[in-house]
Formats: structure tokens, C-alpha cells, sequence
């Protein structure tokens, strides 16, 4: 089951905890993995680590100009982009009423808008294979709001809708296009947190733990899959029963 | 007809499903031969690499009928 041999897929953020889990799972699936992401060093550590199948494509995804050129780069290297990851990720918290519009728009530019300009490039491709897979990374936040988050909640939402809007336009052409939104999962941006902090998150996770980046690329993968072929426009929720839908 | 017309023609049978009588100079993509708006999206990706041309969404508003791509893809390549 969730065989990907013969797919390529690009993941971005894949220098980040999450990201990297998820490159792993869809390279163990079979599949030919694009790492991107901001900081190089991890992102050829990873390739090394992985071996065959495994391609380093930096990028910035705060540049426009270099997130219009990535997926014409990935093809370039893999032969093609069947499965995108929109992964990358960034938090610019503040009190709303404290928020600057530079904090705003960071969030909206990199965690939305690279987003959907990404899904819009890789489209090309997948609606000539007549096949493709497009799973965007959102977040239980999006979904339930959070204090001091408003930038990043709302960019969040915004992928959800886009991801359903989308979703409805290219089902015909074996195109899915889901959302994973993860809860509490551990990784360098939850390490910081103090115990005092992470004990009280957990008051609010009926699972009573912190969640694994594994758990998330699962989801991932399972979206990805040929398997999920009837799945579209849904957002799997993996948050330890933090947020119910 | 030219060689352009007739791989357009081409492009819009071999995507369409239409018998080839039906893709006339006035034919319109939606109305006469069938597309729905995502296949005219697909036509201008499949006439921008039979030609080597960028065509720009703005402009890919305004090819409607087969006579619309065939003119548009003329100027410009």
C-alpha cells in the first residue's frame, strides 16, 4: 500500500522538522523527493542521508521571483512535480493590537501566497499527466484561532479555502487537493517553549502528548497516495483530539 | 488554410473529442464545441508548446473561438 515509485514530489520547508519527516516517508513510499527550503546545510544533509531520489532546491519564499522559478527547477531536476508539498511555514507572533503590517503581510506572503503561486505552477504539469497531488500544510489554528496569531491563524484559514476552492476546479483532471492541519507537534519552534508552557498546552490535548513529525508525514503520504484518489478538498486534522471537526 | 490553422485544428480535435467539421472559423470553444472552462485553459497550455509562445492570461481571455487562437497565434509567433 501507498506506493509512490515513479512520482516526484517537492517539499517545501524541508529543512524544518516537519518537512523533513515528510520528504523522508514520501522517499521510503519510493518516490523522488525535491528538498526546499531556506537553509541549504540541512537541506544537503537530509539528501545525503536519503541517497538515490533526493535533489537539494533552495529557495526563499519570501523572493517572488525564486518561488515563480522553483517548481520550473524541480522539473528540471526530477522530470517532473506529481506531488507538492506546500509545507513551509512561518510564525511572526503579536497582539493584534500591537501587529505590524510588515508582520502581517511576512506571514500572508510566505505562508499564503507562496502557496497558492507554487499550486499554480505545478498545475501545468500535473493537468497534462492527468494526475497530481497537492497537499498544503495548514494548522489546527487556522482552524480554532489563536491569541497573538492573527497573521498566521488567517494564513492558515486562507489555505484551507484555497485549497477547497482549488480542489473543486481540477477533480475532473485527477488532480487531489487536500489540507493536513497539525496540532501540538514537537520540533525545534515547540522545543523553545518552556515545561510551564508545553504542560499547559497539553491540559487542552485529549491525547495527553505532544504529537510526532512522523504522524504528520503519514497523513501526508496517505494523501499522496493512489489510495486517496477519491480524497479531495478534505483537511485531515492530526492534533491528539486538541480541536474536533 | 495554413499551416498554423491546421495544427490548431489539430490541437482542438485531439483535446475536444469534436469532429473536425465542426472546428470552423467562428466556433466558439464553450458554446460550440463543447469545452468547459478549465479545457480552454488546457488549449492555451497546449498552443503556447506547439508554438514556442507565451500567450498571457490576459490575452487568454480573449481567444474564444478557434479564429480568435489562430489570429492571436499568428502575431504572435
Amino acid at each position: 500500500m501507498f506506493d509512490l515509485t515513479g512520482k516526484c514530489a517537492l517539499v517545501t520547508g524541508a529543512s524544518g522538522g516537519i518537512g523533513g519527516e515528510i520528504a523522508k516517508t514520501l522517499h521510503a513510499a519510493g518516490a523522488v523527493v525535491g528538498l526546499s527550503g531556506t537553509r541549504v546545510e540541512p537541506l544537503e544533509a537530509l539528501a545525503a542521508e536519503l541517497g538515490d531520489r533526493a535533489f537539494v532546491l533552495p529557495c526563499n519564499l519570501s523572493d517572488a521571483d525564486a518561488v515563480s522559478g522553483l517548481v520550473k527547477q524541480a522539473v528540471e531536476a526530477m522530470g517532473s512535480v506529481d506531488i507538492l508539498v506546500n509545507n513551509a511555514g512561518i510564525t511572526r507572533d503579536n497582539l493584534f493590537m500591537r501587529m505590524s503590517d510588515e508582520e502581517w503581510q511576512s506571514v500572508i506572503d510566505v505562508n499564503l501566497t507562496a502557496t497558492f503561486k507554487l499550486c499554480k505552477s505545478a498545475l501545468r504539469g500535473m493537468m497534462k499527466a492527468r494526475w497530481g497531488r497537492i497537499i498544503n500544510i495548514s494548522s489546527v489554528v487556522g482552524a480554532t484561532g489563536n491569541p497573538g496569531q492573527g497573521n498566521y491563524a488567517a494564513s492558515k484559514a486562507g489555505v484551507i479555502g484555497m485549497s477547497k476552492s482549488l480542489a473543486y476546479e481540477v477533480a475532473s483532471r485527477g488532480i487531489t487537493v487536500n489540507a493536513v492541519a497539525p496540532g501540538f507537534i514537537t520540533t525545534a519552534m515547540t522545543d523553545k517553549l518552556t515545561d510551564e508552557q508545553k504542560s499547559g498546552i497539553l491540559t487542552q490535548v485529549p491525547a495527553g502528548r505532544m504529537g510526532d513529525a512522523s504522524e504528520i508525514a503519514a497523513a501526508v503520504l496517505y494523501l499522496a497516495s493512489p489510495e486517496a484518489a477519491y480524497v479531495t478538498g478534505s483537511t485531515l486534522h492530526v492534533n491528539g483530539g486538541m480541536a474536533m471537526f | 488554410m495554413s499551416d498554423v490553422a491546421d495544427r490548431v485544428k489539430k490541437i482542438v480535435v485531439e483535446h475536444l473529442g469534436v469532429e473536425e467539421e465542426k472546428v470552423t472559423e467562428n466556433a466558439s470553444f464553450i458554446d460550440d464545441l463543447g469545452a468547459d472552462s478549465l479545457d480552454t485553459v488546457e488549449l492555451v497550455m497546449a498552443f503556447e508548446e506547439e508554438f514556442g509562445i507565451e500567450i498571457p492570461d490576459d490575452a487568454a481571455e480573449t481567444i474564444q473561438t478557434f479564429g480568435d487562437a489562430v489570429k492571436f497565434i499568428k502575431e504572435a509567433s
